[in-house]
């Protein structure tokens, strides 16, 4: 399977750097950050809050289909230059993960393609790596717990 | 809840990162491990039961023994840990891209 998403994270360093190409203009891979509605469709989310502008805040949840929250995070935008960068702070509401710092940068490769740099600076390198893991362990949680159904089904 | 085991947790212990080495050299009995360590014979056994539910070893049983196999698909997993990070962006911006080619702006 074709690779469009890279991801960097160098050994001891406390940030990590995702890049994708786009077969989307510029303008429609921008829209798909700035629109709530849009975004709520990609990011699998509900978007609290989204105000784009410098000092703007933002605020996203995700619930499981009983309607418990599984996941909140906001943050504040510190940049937002439409076609070019969103600057601005993550925080995952309820966990020990200190707040991160994420500079999107958006560019046009040709009229029909764009791309994105994702860097996101993490207060640790400790912290950046147990971020990394976290899809992986959920991974392993998920099994174990699809294993435990089976199990107790069998009972 | 207590037996869920973290692979991560599992290779923090200096221990079981030996046994892990000794056995990827050639599977072995537990007796034929524990003889590589000074520590007492049930503290091995249960760095050995740790990593068994882990799946990063195999157990077989062989007459009165246990032989222990390493898994290597579990081993690989571990040097991939960050492509399910990798995975999760890609399929987000599968989506995005997706939904972004049907786009029609509202007038």
């Amino acid at each position: 399977m074709e690779r469009k998403t890279k991801l960097t994270a160098e050994e001891g360093k406390q940030e990590l750097v995702v890049t994708r190409e786009f077969d989307l203009p510029l303008e429609l891979l921008f829209k798909a950050y700035e629109d709530p509605e849009i975004v709520e469709q990609w990011m699998g989310t509900k978007v609290l809050k989204l105000e784009n502008h410098a000092h703007g805040g933002w605020q996203y949840e995700t619930s499981d289909p009983k309607g418990n929250v599984v996941f909140r995070a906001n943050g504040v935008i510190h940049e937002f230059v439409p076609q070019q960068r969103i600057t601005r702070t993550f925080e995952m509401e309820n966990t020990p993960f200190p707040v991160q710092l994420e500079f999107f940068e958006f560019e046009s490769l040709s009229p029909e393609t764009s791309r994105l740099v994702m860097k996101i600076v993490y207060k640790s390198v400790a912290d950046r790596d147990q971020m990394l893991k976290l899809p992986f362990a959920q991974g392993i949680n998920m099994a174990h717990n699809k294993l435990q159904e089976v199990v107790n089904k069998l009972k | 809840m207590n037996l869920r085991r973290d692979v991560f947790q599992a290779i923090a212990d200096p221990t079981r990162r030996a046994i892990l080495m000794l056995v990827a050299s050639q599977s072995m009995t537990a007796g034929a491990i524990a003889a590589n360590f000074d520590t007492a014979r049930p503290t091995v056994s249960k760095h050995l039961s740790i990593l068994t539910e882990c799946e990063l070893l195999e157990p077989e049983q062989s007459g009165r023994e246990v032989i222990y196999h390493l898994n290597p698909k579990k081993m690989k997993e571990i040097a991939d840990f960050i492509e399910p990070f990798r995975q999760l962006w890609e399929d987000r911006f599968n989506k995005l891209e997706a939904i972004m080619k049907n786009y029609k702006p509202k007038k």
